[in-house]
């Protein structure tokens, strides 16, 4: 156990925990400012903004202070180093350094997206001077908004951190980015004709400590103060990615990667930072509806609930196993059991398959090297299976049936005309059946489609549940590696659609309004594999079921 | 609180002399007035709307949006406004600036303002780092329903063009493109914004435009 002194304040370092000025600062709520240095990437120091006076303190007790100030992120924190952050000649090298880096700065706050979250903004106003003492004209740089597909350089506001440049070097390894000239005339840039296009490239954006590069996708969508936040997680593959969820007035403005050591790290590839853009797409189903004279018709939810109940009881009575399920790998763990204790408490037999689980590819890791290939050791991948949950919905349909079987079992099922009624939960937005699938269900007398968009099977589908997407639903998915993270409401649904996990506790005829903490308490009671989903740290970075 | 019976002090109701028990001095007062009003009458009804009030320099009408010098609309779209709106009358739809605007990031693809839920408070002209959106005399707006008064930024720039000329309301300041902080190029350097520490070596050198005050003890460091 070793023991650092920051500012007079004893902290106490694990053995094993490698940490540097900055984080053992960190442990004890004091802050030292930093632009270049970033927990994911390489150490640098050329920023110096986290100049701290560093010193030795001697077996004897005498205290040996380094005469020159020294980067707080390039410092190794060990048994008897002493941090001072806060003294007089610290807070001037701040005020110097942070001079220094608005020099040329143009000030552009209120036309800035960063705005409102910008470190050079943050550290200015804690550290900084508050005044400007350039007489001369600022060196100001053409923009560049060819810098890739979704980003763009405003080269002026740049402060020359370089993370952008190790991110690219380092975690994704297509090194795109660069820095070109010398002195005050350094710029980021790229080789001419080689864009910052790679699935990482969104990354970039989030590590910028200013507004330098900005998000083409947000660019001055939203002012940053009006976003509300919600955690969840990315459902695009089985990585699961650990994000934030921003939005105003219940539309989703960006999705950001919320770091988790648990899950993903710190970083989100671009298929999952742009790919929750079918929330707000025209398509959705808005409202709930009955089959009637070959039409589908819009009815009120309680209507639509009370015909579902009465037709799967009916179903249930005219003998065993007449009714089939296909439990989406996009529902929560929740949603899941909902359904399946629904059904199988209908009818004891009931068949429940596991619902097309979309593979595209090969997994996608990072680094990669020149010609593309992957390289050791992995610092992200990007799943070939790209649905979020099917660990979890596996685990809950273990526990009611023997057998999982997989979608196209249950298509061959159908089309031979075994159910009576079949519970249909699409939620992959990318389609999860082709028209040739859909036909099994032609004969079938009672189709319940659970879905947000219109797909082939809603032709036959007697009942629609128009319901949400991840953004509007609260719940648990399981990843890849047996990791249950809680997704929480972001957003409500549009027009009249429910989310699933309301719709399902109001099929069940549970009293009062969803309540996910008692449900996933009775599942970890009733399944022993899910056990750990009362742990209170589920919220937080998650809890590693296996 | 009970005040104890030393705190009370007990004031005894002067008594009525002969004259004032008869009320003539308090009759003959009350005429005076009266008759002051009949001889010397001046009259303080306005003959609205024939004639038009004549309103303080302050008071706060509906709302322009000020033109640079080159005509284009003067608003950044920083939504600064919006933000400090307290009836959220404000809304603000930003786009890059057209290619032909170098010297501008941003401005407003559309910019609409609720004139019948502001409250007219002028936080917004207080907020706008541009003085773009600055508040007229004009009062007396109608409209035949509620989509009249919803005035966009073609409106509120037509608003502008009428109101400019007028002497009640000159556009009242000239701050720069971003506020003084980012117009380098014209404006002097500024002085320090905050307070500055008495120790400040590099406060010490002399800046231009420093105040010297009780906030600004710089100028005393400086000999």
């Amino acid at each position: 156990m070793a023991t650092v002194i920051v500012n007079n304040t004893p902290v106490e370092i694990g053995a094993d925990e490698r940490l540097n000025c900055i984080q053992a600062a960190a442990k004890i709520g004091v802050e030292i400012p930093a632009y270049c240095w970033h927990p994911a990437l390489s150490v640098v120091a050329s920023c110096r903004m986290c100049l701290v006076e560093v010193g030795d303190k001697k077996p004897d007790g005498t205290v040996q202070m380094q005469p020159k100030l020294v980067p707080g992120c390039q410092t190794p924190a060990k048994d008897g180093t002493v941090i001072i952050s806060d003294s007089p000649k610290v807070q001037e090298a701040r005020k110097a350094t942070l001079e220094y880096l608005l020099l040329n700065h143009p000030l552009d706050c209120p036309t800035c997206d960063q705005a409102g979250e910008c470190f050079l903004q943050d550290f200015s106003y804690r550290y900084g001077r508050g005044y400007s003492r350039l007489q001369e004209p600022k060196n100001e740089k053409p923009d560049k908004d060819h810098i890739g597909d979704q980003i763009t350089l405003f080269t002026d506001r740049c402060i020359m951190c370089t993370r952008c440049v190790r991110f690219t070097r380092e975690i994704s390894g297509t090194s795109e980015l660069q820095v070109v000239s010398r002195g005050s005339h350094e710029e980021i840039d790229i080789f001419p004709g080689h864009p910052c296009d790679n699935k990482l490239a969104g990354n970039v954006v989030d590590i910028c400590p200013v507004g330098a590069l900005c998000s083409k996708d947000f660019l001055y969508k939203q002012r940053v103060w009006w976003l509300k936040t919600a955690t969840s997680v990315c459902p695009n593959c089985s990585t699961g990615c650990s994000v934030h969820v921003d939005q105003n007035e219940d539309h989703v403005y960006r999705l950001q990667p919320r770091p988790n050591p648990l899950a993903q790290g710190h970083f989100m590839c671009d298929d999952g930072r742009f790919g929750w853009k079918y929330t707000h797409s025209e398509q959705r189903l808005g409202s709930p509806g009955l089959r009637a004279s070959g039409q589908i018709v819009s009815k009120d939810w309680d209507s639509v609930l009370q015909s579902v109940r009465g037709a799967l009881k009916k179903a249930a009575e005219s003998g065993a196993n007449r009714i089939g399920a296909m439990i989406s790998p996009w529902m929560t763990v929740e949603e899941a059991w909902l359904l399946c204790s629904y059904l199988t408490g209908l009818s004891p037999k009931v068949t429940l398959a596991m619902g097309p689980v979309r593979i595209v590819g090969e997994d996608d890791h990072y680094p990669k090297d020149v010609k593309g290939r992957a390289v050791e050791p992995v610092t992200f991948t990007i799943r070939a299976e790209k649905c979020p949950n099917r660990a979890g919905v596996e685990l809950v349909l273990k526990h009611f049936v023997k057998e999982v079987i997989p979608a196209e079992e249950l298509l061959r099922l159908a089309a031979s005309g075994q159910f009576k009624a079949v519970w249909l939960v699409g939620g992959d937005p990318d389609g999860w059946i082709s028209e040739l699938q859909a036909e099994a269900f032609s004969t079938t007398d009672t189709v319940i489609v659970q879905d947000f968009l219109p797909s082939p099977v809603i032709r036959h589908a007697t009942h629609l549940l128009a319901s949400g997407t991840f953004v509007e639903r609260e719940g648990v998915f399981v990843n890849h590696r047996g990791l249950a993270q809680l997704i929480q409401k972001a957003v409500r649904s549009p027009d009249d659609a429910r989310p699933d996990h309301r719709i399902l506790w109001d099929l069940a005829e549970r009293r009062g309004l969803f309540n996910g903490d008692a449900l996933r308490k009775e599942i970890s009671e009733a399944v022993p594999s899910l056990a750990l989903l009362a742990n209170s740290s589920l919220a937080e970075n998650g809890v590693i079921l296996r | 609180m009970s005040e104890s019976s030393k705190q009370v002090k007990w004031v005894e109701e002067p008594e009525l002399g002969f004259w004032e028990a008869t009320f003539v001095p308090a009759i003959i007062q009350g005429l005076k007035t009266t008759l002051n009003h009949v001889i010397s009458h001046k009259a303080v009804t306005e003959e609205y709307p024939e004639v038009k009030p004549d309103l303080p320099l302050h008071y706060r009408g509906v709302h322009r949006l000020n033109r640079d010098e080159k005509d284009r609309v003067k608003c950044v779209a920083c939504m600064l406004c919006a933000t400090a709106c307290p009836a959220r009358c404000i809304t603000i739809e930003a786009a890059p600036a057209p290619k032909d605007w170098p010297d501008r990031d941003k401005f407003p693809k559309s910019f609409v303002l609720d004139e019948l839920r502001c409250i007219y408070c002028g936080m917004c002209e207080e907020a706008c780092p541009v003085d773009a959106i600055e508040l007229t005399h004009i009062y007396d707006l109608t409209g035949e329903n509620r989509d009249d008064l919803m005035y966009d930024r073609e409106k509120l720039l037509g608003v502008y063009d009428e109101t400019k000329d007028n002497p009640r309301d000159p556009v009242r300041t000239k701050r720069g493109k971003l506020g003084a902080a980012a117009d380098f190029q014209g404006l002097p350097t500024l002085g320090p914004a905050t307070d500055v520490a008495g120790n400040d070596r590099s406060a010490r050198t002399g800046t231009s435009g420093v105040i010297a005050g009780s906030g600004a003890p710089a100028k005393e460091n400086r000999s």
